[in-house]
């Protein structure tokens, strides 16, 4: 297999969705005695061409996708997608960090579940915990919530809808019936 | 022919699962056609909790994530905080992180071997083998002082030294494990009853292993080379040569089948065992922290800003952590992983088409951790209504235990 350099990948990126690419940067880190290297890339892209973007990964090779991890920005939520590359192979891996950001009257973005199945769980979370809408997930129930958990609570939001009046005064927060 | 499938629930307490999570099997005959996942019964709101402590107090947080991934999860948290910082750490603290997770991938695998043979029905083999954990939560608890929870991860190193005096207890409890690992390979491998049970049971193909993301063991098992320690060396695996482990090396053929993921566990036995003789031979001399001051790091970290990632291969696959700096006390996101995370989705593939005995075993063998809430229901027997108890009803109840002992 021919592996690209981290700084091909990102050219390839850049080449691709030239005007979408908001920053980008390749990180080296060493460790051990030897100071063996193994690099991060980090990308943040607008989020009309996410979904393209993680088609562009696809072919690549399939990525290992990992988590969506998010953080409320006051108007914007931003969620990074971490996947790695070239698994399998000795010290050949390439972590990818895909963010994109969402403003938060428009909070919705499409599904990759087509392309990558195993972020489904990953989904559904982001889903329930943000409020965020998932174009093209299928309408399954909560993952982690109970089922009765107010719909206008978003735990790890950090505006009026988090979690906040959940911890200090769970009594007064209407539960769905 | 009217095709009726019936419905059967399995926990989320059920006395072949020893941790909460619901199961719905739509069930044909004794065949599952089927399968519903409901997680979230155990849920906690760690992250939640975790983005109101600063850093220091998050690695106890995270240890406690799972009591057997004690080491995993504040490894992957403490390499994500010094990724964020640009902290490195000192190299004889990365060979000691090695050891003690190394240690913990021993005590994880048989204990989930314990667990496999219980879930069999060949309950002399539990106690058996968790005699044998013992040994090592022994270890652990001379290394670090305690059996779990191990309490030695710190930012930017270890709490603990491992001193000259220690090495002679390591080297004999590893030549233990190096002794019975036979008798422990004999009674998985080789017994007709096990292989009966597990082989073509549960059938992970390669292909759902690559879609679906699945982690450790279980990806392995399916012939997929995944291995963090192997694929992006971390801390002190740079310096050692781990390769991932797939059933091939033991029986020549890739099932992904149950009794491949014993294969891959028990050959990962023998793979720990050399890593730590790896690390006592190589082990360098020097600091074991990079800043000794906790006050001097919280202001370190107070002043840092930036964002990063933490992964680890922890026994169950990888375990990532995600954690941004931005010039603050508490940190501004911390997202925690834990591989059977990943995993969950497997089990669909796994079950359909097998038979109901096979549930607890094919469940088993993924090695879950559902250490993921927070709410008892209480079920009026009377009338049938459910109530749940709150945090203020919790709070009484407890007020009034006290009370009840210390008059």
């Amino acid at each position: 297999m021919e592996y690209m350099t981290p700084e091909k990948i990102v050219e390839l990126f850049k080449e691709k969705f030239n005007g979408s690419i908001i920053n980008s940067k390749i990180e080296i880190k060493t460790a051990g005695l030897k100071k063996n290297n193994y690099s991060l890339i980090w990308i943040e892209i607008e989020v009309k061409d996410f979904k393209e973007a993680v088609n562009l990964l696809c072919t690549i090779q399939f990525p290992h996708f990992s988590i969506i991890s998010d953080n409320d920005i006051g108007e914007e939520i931003k969620l990074t997608y971490h996947f790695s590359l070239y698994y399998g192979e000795k010290s050949q891996e390439i972590s990818l960090n895909l963010a994109t950001s969402l403003p938060k009257n428009n909070l919705k973005i499409l599904s990759i579940t087509d392309l990558i199945p195993g972020a489904q769980i990953s989904e559904r979370e982001i889903k329930e915990m943000l409020g965020v809408t998932i174009e093209g997930l299928p309408d399954l129930s909560n993952i982690f919530l109970p089922k009765d958990f107010p719909k206008d609570v978003y735990p790890l939001r950090k505006d009026e809808t988090g979690a906040v009046k959940m911890v200090n005064k769970e009594e007064e927060v209407k539960k769905v019936e | 022919m009217n095709k009726k499938t019936y419905s059967i629930p399995i926990g989320p307490v059920h006395p072949s699962l020893k941790e909460p999570m619901t199961f719905n099997f739509e069930i044909y005959g004794e065949r599952i056609e089927k399968v519903n996942l409901a997680p979230g019964d155990n849920h906690r709101g760690i992250e939640f909790m975790g983005r109101q402590r600063n850093p220091i107090q998050i690695i106890y947080l995270a240890e406690r994530i799972c009591g057997i991934c004690s080491a995993a999860h504040p490894f992957a948290f403490c390499q994500a905080v010094e990724n964020a910082a640009g902290i490195e750490v000192p190299e004889r603290a990365q060979y000691i992180r090695v050891i003690i997770a190394e240690l913990e991938r021993i005590h994880s695998h048989i204990l989930w071997a314990g667990v496999a043979a219980h879930e069999l029905g060949f309950d002399s083999v539990l106690y058996l083998s968790w005699r044998a954990r013992e040994e090592v939560l022994d270890l652990l608890e001379y290394l670090t002082g305690n059996r779990i929870n191990y309490g030695i991860f710190m930012i930017g190193g270890v709490r603990r030294d491992i001193s000259e005096e220690q090495l002679p207890r390591i080297r004999e409890t590893l030549e233990y494990y190096k002794d019975i690992y036979g008798k422990i390979e004999d009674i998985f491998l080789n017994d007709p009853t096990i292989a009966f049970r597990t082989k073509n049971v549960g059938v992970l193909t390669k292909e759902d292993a690559l879609h679906l993301c699945a982690v450790g063991p279980t990806t392995r098992a399916s012939g997929i080379k995944k291995d963090v320690r192997q694929d992006q060396p971390y801390s002190a695996y740079a310096d050692l040569n781990v390769e991932a482990i797939t059933p091939d090396v033991f029986s020549g053929e890739v099932n992904g089948d149950v009794y491949d993921r014993i294969i891959v566990r028990l050959l990962e036995l023998v793979q720990s065992i050399q890593i730590i003789e790896q690390c006592l031979d190589n082990m360098p001399s020097g600091e074991i922290i990079a800043e000794k001051k906790l006050v001097k790091l919280l202001n370190q970290l107070k002043k840092a800003k930036g964002e990063g990632v933490g992964r680890v291969e922890a026994p169950r696959g990888e375990c990532i952590h995600y954690v941004k700096l931005n010039e603050s006390e508490l940190p501004e996101v911390w997202k925690a992983r834990a591989p059977t995370y990943n995993n969950l989705m497997t089990w669909v593939p796994m079950l359909i088409d097998q038979q109901i005995a096979d549930i607890p075993i094919v469940i088993a063998s993924i090695d879950p951790c559902i250490a993921c809430m927070d709410r008892v229901t209480i079920l009026n027997k009377n009338n049938g209504q459910k109530s749940m108890l709150t945090k203020k009803d919790l709070h009484e109840l407890s007020v009034q235990k006290t009370r009840r002992i210390t008059p």
